[in-house]
């Protein structure tokens, strides 16, 4: 691994120079070494992954298509098949939870992650390439001549290249200052905090209900103060990933920290038995791109740059399926392919299209448009996981009155929740959206 | 140490920091920030690194996460600056 002294010269030149070395980046930057290209991968922290944070989980064909069978090579957590919706009241929840252990056969579809393991092990699988890196060093902005982007400026140095792929993540400063992304609307990401909580091997298999190497994932709903927003939880090795995260524009209409909201979300009665015990290791934070394909910018490259992962907005929350990661990566191979396809620099940006078309990408963003639209009723993070809550307790309730009739109960449950117009509308909405 | 509800600074102790004592990634201009009238930057920074002190706010960029979220709600432009720290300063996640 290379040195901020080690950083190439102002007169070294690459075919292609990636910024950042994230999933999307190490993937893309691979992908070009592989096929034989000069490429230089520039991170800004001391490792890859040093500057990441995930919920998280990897949906493995995404890494397979990058190289068949890296799925089984890379360092990852637990192979989900446990797959859970928590819906919270004050003192009680609701839990489903779908165990299907052919979610881990033959090939797991999904891993829990954490980035500083498996963020350099993909950009080391890039150098192995053949990808010069460059890590702790900063871009600070693109070189432009003649309209075209040329290259990229850290510090003192310029450096040069063919093409430019911006991996830099969610905040997308690259492709902001390059005039391709406008400022980032707060309603459009998610905050995400996280702590990871270490637990004994054993404790976490037996809490969970998994065997070795198996893990669970759950959200949670309910969870947020009725903010528009979620927890989660991912089981790894031996630690837990629980986190939160929020839509940052109703959190600023409140009073309350998030720190402190996700601290109450912790010790709720129900979550925190899973995690008594536990050792707090670390508090991490990053935003999500959460608007789906709206949050995918009209322009995704201009000659010379190519944007990817979370700086293209490549990101969905469908509320129970959170995929970013796979996306990146699916991105990262298509730029590269349109690199390596395209005849002359400027038509690796019309190519990058038609290979993300190609990879089914456009198509996997198009047909989840609609889901954020669900994510706006307000009545999905507080009244319907009170709902859930109080027809399980009616349902469950027993002592020396006689209960009420099941279909008045429920009635009066929904009523004193939300209104018919209300409920009537959220169908409605659901029914498009989905 | 069992799991408890912790303070932002109980939290943030847990990270790794490596603090650019040169340069501040992120600078804001009180003149500005006075006269906002919704202060989003309190509640939405995950290190509240932003405080409220006697009608000014107190910013302290060590502890920052990176993470852009007091860029992205700033409406009134009281965040004269924002930008990651130079390479190798600031947050290392050992986790991630």
């Amino acid at each position: 691994m290379e040195r901020q002294d080690d950083m190439p010269g102002e007169e070294d030149r690459f075919d292609t120079i990636v910024i950042g070395a994230g999933p999307a980046g190490s993937a893309c930057a691979y992908t070009l070494a592989k096929a034989g290209r000069n490429v230089l991968m520039i991170e800004r922290g001391d490792d890859a992954g040093s500057k990441n944070v995930t919920g998280g989980r990897l949906y493995t064909y995404a890494l397979d298509l990058l190289e068949p069978g890296w799925s089984a090579e890379a360092p990852m957590e637990r192979k989900i098949v446990r797959e859970q919706i928590m819906l919270l009241d004050k003192q009680s929840a609701l839990t489903l939870d779908y165990a299907d252990r052919g979610f881990a056969d033959p090939v797991p579809q999904s891993y829990s992650i954490l980035r500083k393991r498996f963020d350099p092990w993909l950009a080391d699988k890039a150098e192995g390439a053949g990808v010069t890196t460059a890590y702790g060093i900063l871009v600070d902005d693109v070189i432009v001549k003649e309209g075209r982007v040329a290259g990229v400026v850290a510090g003192e140095d310029e450096i040069f290249a063919d093409v430019v792929v911006a991996a830099d993540g969610v905040n997308a400063l690259i492709a902001q200052k390059a005039g391709l992304r406008g400022e980032i609307v707060p309603s459009s990401v998610g905050i995400g905090v996280k702590e990871i909580i270490a637990l004994p091997v054993d404790v976490l298999e037996n809490r969970f209900l998994v065997g070795p190497h198996e893990g669970a994932a759950r959200v949670f709903l309910g969870s947020t103060a009725g903010l528009p927003g979620g927890g989660f939880l991912y089981t790894n090795e031996d630690t837990i990933s629980l986190g939160m995260v929020v839509n940052p524009e109703e959190l600023g209409r409140q009073s309350r920290p998030i720190h402190d909201l996700f601290q109450d979300m912790k010790m709720h009665p129900s979550i925190y038995p899973l995690i008594a015990d536990g050792m707090s290791m670390e508090y991490g934070a990053h935003l999500v791109p959460e608007g789906g394909l709206r949050s995918v910018p009209q322009k995704l490259y201009r000659d010379g740059l190519l944007l990817v992962g979370d700086a293209a907005g490549y990101a969905v929350n469908a509320g129970i399926i959170l995929r970013g990661m796979d996306l990146a990566i699916v991105s990262g191979i298509a730029a590269a392919r349109a690199v390596l396809c395209a005849v002359k620099p400027s038509d690796a940006g019309p190519e990058y299209l038609k290979q993300l078309d190609e990879l089914k990408l456009t198509a996997t963003m198009k047909h989840f448009a609609g889901w954020p639209d669900l994510l706006t009723i307000p009545r999905l993070f507080s009244a319907y996981p009170l709902i859930a809550n109080d027809i399980m307790r009616f349902l469950f309730t027993v002592d020396h009155s006689v209960p009420a009739k099941i279909p008045k109960a429920v009635r009066e449950i929904l009523e004193k929740h939300a209104s018919w117009s209300g409920l009537l509308a959220d169908a409605w909405k659901g029914f498009r959206a989905l | 140490m069992t799991i408890r509800k912790q303070t932002p600074e109980e939290l943030l102790a847990l990270d790794k920091f490596a603090v650019d004592e040169r340069s501040a990634h992120i600078v804001l201009d009180n003149q500005i920030c006075k006269t906002c009238s919704s202060k989003p930057c309190l509640v939405v920074c995950p290190a509240t690194l932003y405080r409220l002190q006697g009608g000014d706010i107190q910013f302290d960029y060590a502890g920052c996460l990176e993470c852009g979220t007091c860029r992205i709600i700033c409406a009134n432009k009281g965040l004269t600056k924002w930008s990651y720290p130079r390479g190798s300063f600031g947050v290392s996640f050992r986790y991630g």
